[in-house]
């Protein structure tokens, strides 16, 4: 949207000019200096340990990245954002902690969800052995799952709704032939 | 139905309680402006929540196309991470210029950084033509799709940054840093910097995860 | 007339005559009827001259309170489209057994059951409810208006643009015929490449818009804006009830943005998120969009439960029964909202371990909303109960809500489920808990409020008429379908072949007609109040003895609502005032600051809709002239920085001495 603002009943008088002033907290100079050099260095080091294959493992590179990005978002909410307890009488924080948690089980129960779907439904995807760790962050089918999915031109020989007719009730047209147009 | 009920045994209060504020300047409900704005942040943040949830679903449907590693060039990535941080810094120091009421230097960085946001925008088209060009575009595969929807909702997001932007700068030229201005100003820098932190995600996650795969 | 094909076709995109149903006479009966009663009001209205009327103090108002009103109009006129498809499955399945295929085809009534259930969600139960949300909650909190009084408008306006733009596929083109949400593959170009769920999907996304926006705005509204004194704990549960729903809104829409995205950018530019092949998942659509459908359905519900606690505590004149204890409830069913998505698709495979955990935690979001009922039960007893229409919808409620709720923790029971998932069951479960909870809640709302809107009360025998009609209705034509689910009937059928069924759909018919009574008694209901209405006027303002702070305003309240803020002392505000002996003021009035009416929501709307409308039919140069205007136009608006205006004290004056005499005369 255009986000022009729009002085609620009680703010602006009609030249624009609030008589009461909004007491947002600012960044100083110091503050976005710091917040720079810190992003530059957390964005340098995940980039640094991709491209140079640091670590042997890509899991522990992995996790580091992340770990790093989680750092660097911190930073940017504090030097950039300032954001703080205080803001907006805590709304903001709160605000902020609320989505983080909903962001957090769409993200994991997504993942955990489509996991297992993925393992009980389409059975040409590997999985034949293996981790059967649910919520496994990188368990997603492996790229050779993926080649058999190219065949599946309609779809609809498989996934859902094979589990019991119930699930994916075809519309009522397809159950009785007699309307078929 | 009338106005003085009296329920129970109360009776006359001794002291009489004022039920109306007498003056409103006692009373100024400050301006829901930015909180109402963090708030759209939020929802825009789980837009892209769950844009990164196909993303990780859907990031290794390759249908034997390529994958990340094939096509994912790290250092044009790195220079559109520092186009958009440089671009942060840069709205700080409008923002700062603005706090000190400088009309003419809040104007000056707002306009660079336009010019890095639109050479991110600018990078990432070239990027996004490269792929499609090579036949790694969105309709090539599940991954791809997600790949293209995520950082190109991303990419829709600095676009209309930048439009605002501009739409700014033409307001802030003609009405000075009037409060109106000021507080657009704040919003637009809530939302740059928001874009920057999402920006973070996905070279983290996409990225340089994605080539690890 | 010979143009070019290709030619035809960049300029209408794929609309041609085939597009207009004149071959189908139940569509050509609907478009007369439909035509004449339009042409009839807008010849009434133009007759009457009240176009500048409207415009000025309706269509352009940013005042909470008309823009309440309107959005319950709305809810109310698509009740009655939503409720037509619901008399054609009803009669189409009562008489479609054996060799009688009835009247509908399949092509169309496939188009009808996925109406119905989008209309009534998006078009009839989100409209009442952001209008009540709308209506009350500043006059609950003491304030002046919402935090963004255009932005108010603006999602009004996108809500209609929706609705237009659901309407329109009835008469141009199809609709959906994958149900109401639309799942893949059958929802993707490969099943459904016709102009159905292109409607869907901006339909959806131009009214969610709306909502998000009107979201946002009343979270600001209700942390921003209360009146000194006001702490968290003090707000009118309504309130509470309008706060949480408001934090469901904003954290879930945006999930149902990006999937219908997602769906558009497979049909229209062949992604391939949802697909069967090249990698698609059909199944994370299913996913994504029931983490948006769980939540959702907590947006319909927790403003009735808000209405129910404050006429119960207005209708027995007692302080509701453990508030601290209901406001938790409301906020953990908020957070708990999130946690139990998967039970919609419980049958769909992802397993024993999976399942169990979502059943759990469906079981456990029923605890909190049992707390509420008992918390209700408990202001009511020892209450001293009058019996008036919101009290009588809510007692209803109260029953059937529970019935409702225990065949959900029914459904919760993941090996339950795999027998009762899509059957009748289901759908009268979600009918039980819909019906029962959300618009038994309208209802009572509505007849609630409707003296503090318009100043006068609604007639008290035709409402008992429509209730009477609604109650046994409800339950005739829904208590069948439980049976029918328990013996194994599958939902959106539209020919059976065991004839033994056919009682239990004829019974539940039956039902849908009382309802039909229950519905015409409601319209007759408004239309006698109306005509009667100094009989009824409501001369105080406070017409039930009511116990928060939009009762101390007069009926209906004055623009400013509020001349001077209200302070807070205690819960149930105005009580406090009227048992506190309050007075008031005489003097001291000062010019009242507000906003400016606008054109600009119904001109953005517009354009939207126009743009929606265009991206259906694959009309490219206007969709993409139209997003332009819509952009444009909204830089525009910025542009405008005299938003506001000031009432002069002396208006204020004269409209706040009028009624202190009219009180003092009646008292």
């Amino acid at each position: 949207m255009s986000g022009a603002s729009h002085a609620g009943p009680h703010g602006a008088a009609p030249d624009g000019h609030d008589v009461y002033d909004n007491e947002e907290p600012h960044g100083s100079l110091q503050d976005y200096v710091i917040g720079f050099v810190l992003s530059v260095i957390l964005t340098a080091i995940p980039f640094w340990l991709v491209m140079a294959h640091v670590f042997k493992s890509p899991t522990v590179t992995a996790f580091s990245v992340m770990a790093l990005a989680g750092l660097q978002i911190v930073v940017h909410m504090i030097y950039f954002l300032h954001m703080t307890p205080k803001a907006e009488g805590g709304w903001n924080m709160l605000a902020l902690i609320f989505t983080l948690v909903l962001v957090t089980i769409a993200l994991s129960g997504s993942m955990w969800v489509m996991y297992h779907l993925n393992v009980n439904m389409m059975p040409t995807s590997m999985m034949t052995s293996g981790s059967m760790a649910p919520g496994a962050m990188n368990g997603m089918t492996s790229p050779a799952a993926t080649m058999t999915q190219d065949n599946k031109i309609g779809g609809n020989t498989m996934g859902p709704g094979d589990m019991g007719g119930m699930k994916m009730a075809p519309p009522a047209s397809a159950r009785d032939p007699r309307t078929m147009p | 139905m009338s106005s003085s009920s009296n329920p129970g045994a109360l009776t006359a209060n001794p002291h009489p309680r004022a039920f109306h504020l007498a003056s409103e300047d006692d009373h100024h409900p400050e301006n829901g402006t930015l909180l109402g704005f963090w708030i759209y942040l939020m929802s825009d943040c789980l837009i892209f929540a769950a844009l990164f949830a196909t993303y990780a679903v859907l990031g290794t449907s390759y249908a034997g196309g390529p994958s990340q590693a094939e096509l994912f060039k790290l250092p044009t990535v790195a220079l559109n991470t520092s186009m958009l941080l440089l671009s942060s810094i840069t709205y700080g120091f409008a923002m700062l210029a603005m706090a000190k009421g400088n009309k003419g230097a809040t104007l000056v960085w707002l306009g660079i950084t336009g010019l890095f946001g639109a050479a991110f925008i600018g990078l990432e088209l070239q990027e996004f033509a490269e792929l499609i060009r090579d036949g790694a575009g969105p309709q090539r595969s599940a991954f791809l799709s997600s790949f293209f929807a995520l950082v190109g909702t991303h990419g829709l997001h600095v676009s209309v940054g930048i439009i605002w932007l501009i739409t700014l700068m033409v307001q802030v030229g003609r009405k000075g840093l009037i409060q109106t201005n000021r507080r657009r100003l704040m919003c637009l820098s809530l939302f740059w910097h928001f874009l920057d932190v999402i920006w973070i995600g996905v070279f983290s996650f996409v990225y340089l995860i994605g080539v690890l795969r | 007339m010979s143009i070019s094909p290709d030619l035809a076709y960049a300029i209408f995109g794929r609309f041609n005559m085939d597009a207009l149903p004149i071959h189908e006479p139940i569509l050509v009966v609907t478009f007369i009827v439909v035509a004449l009663a339009g042409v009839s009001i807008l010849g009434a209205l133009t007759y009457f001259r009240l176009w500048a009327y409207l415009w000025s103090e309706w269509f352009t108002s940013v005042d909470h309170k008309r823009i309440g009103v309107m959005y319950i109009f709305l809810g109310i006129v698509m009740l009655l489209r939503g409720f037509s498809d619901a008399i054609l499955m009803r009669t189409q399945q009562a008489m479609a057994f054996g060799h009688n295929q009835g009247y509908l085809p399949a092509h169309h009534y496939d188009q009808v059951f996925s109406a119905h259930g989008v209309i009534m969600i998006f078009f009839v139960a989100m409209p009442l409810v952001t209008g009540m949300m709308n209506f009350v909650v500043p006059l609950q909190i003491g304030a002046r208006d919402v935090a963004f009084p255009f932005l108010n408008n603006f999602s009004f306006w996108m809500t209609v643009g929706g609705a237009i733009v659901v309407m329109m596929s009835l008469f141009v083109g199809d609709f959906a015929r994958t149900g109401w949400l639309a799942y893949p593959p059958l929802s993707d170009s490969a099943f459904s490449n016709d102009t159905g769920v292109d409607y869907y999907i901006w339909a959806l996304q131009i009214a969610g818009v709306g909502t998000l926006l009107s979201g946002v705005n009343l979270i600001a509204t209700i942390v921003k804006m209360r009146a000194p004194g006001m702490s968290l704990m003090k707000m009118p549960v309504f309130t509470w009830t309008a706060l949480c729903t408001n934090v469901l809104i904003v954290a879930a829409f945006p999930v149902l943005t990006a999937v219908l995205a997602m769906l558009a950018l497979d049909r229209y530019c062949g992604f391939h998120f949802f697909t069967g092949n090249l990698g698609g998942n059909p199944m994370m659509y299913i996913n994504l969009i029931w983490i948006w459908g769980h939540p959702e359905v907590y947006i319909l519900i927790l403003p009735a439960f808000g209405i129910y606690s404050e006429i119960v505590s207005t209708f027995c004149s007692k302080r509701l029964f453990g508030y601290t204890s209901m406001v938790y409830a409301t906020v953990v069913i908020t957070i708990l909202s999130y946690l139990v998505w998967l039970h919609h698709f419980f049958t769909m495979g992802s397993g024993a371990s999976v399942n169990a955990f979502f059943g759990i935690t469906t079981m456990v979001i029923s605890i909190p909303t049992g707390a509420k009922m008992f918390n209700w039960l408990f202001t009511m007893y020892r209450g001293r109960i009058r019996f008036e229409l919101p009290m009588m919808w809510t007692l209803a409620f109260m029953l059937t809500f529970a019935i409702g709720g225990m065949t959900g923790v029914m459904l919760a029971v993941p090996p339950a489920d795999f027998v009762l998932h899509n059957s009748l069951f289901l759908v009268a479960h979600f009918h039980n808990v819909i019906i029962g909870g959300v618009l038994f809640g309208m209802f009572a709302g509505i007849d609630y409020w409707f003296p503090k809107a318009f100043g006068f009360k609604l007639d008290r025998f035709w409402g008992k008429v429509s209730f009477w009609c609604w109650v046994p209705g409800f339950y005739i034509a829904f208590m069948p379908l439980y049976l029918l689910g328990l013996m194994g009937v599958t939902r959106r059928l539209r020919h059976f072949d065991d004839p033994s069924l056919q009682i239990w759909f004829v019974i539940a018919a039956f039902g849908a007609a009382l309802i039909a009574c229950g519905i015409v008694a409601f319209i007759i209901q408004i239309v006698v109040s109306i005509l009667n209405r100094e009989a009824l006027r409501d001369v105080d303002g406070d017409p039930w003895d009511g116990r928060t702070l939009e009762w101390s305003t007069s009926s209906p309240p004055p623009a400013y609502n509020f001349a001077f803020t209200p302070i807070v002392y205690d819960h149930d505000a105005y009580w406090d005032m009227k048992s506190h002996g309050y007075v008031r003021p005489s003097e001291g009035y000062r010019p009242i600051h507000m906003p400016k009416n606008t054109p600009a929501g119904i001109i953005l709307a517009g354009l939207a809709v126009v743009c929606g409308v265009a991206l259906v039919w694959y009309v490219w140069w206007l969709a993409v002239l139209s997003f332009v205007g819509l952009l444009g136009y909204a830089i525009f608006h910025t542009f405008n920085y005299h938003r506001e205006f000031y009432i002069p004290e002396q208006e204020v004056a004269e409209t706040e001495k009028a009624r202190t005499l009219l009180l003092a005369t009646r008292a």
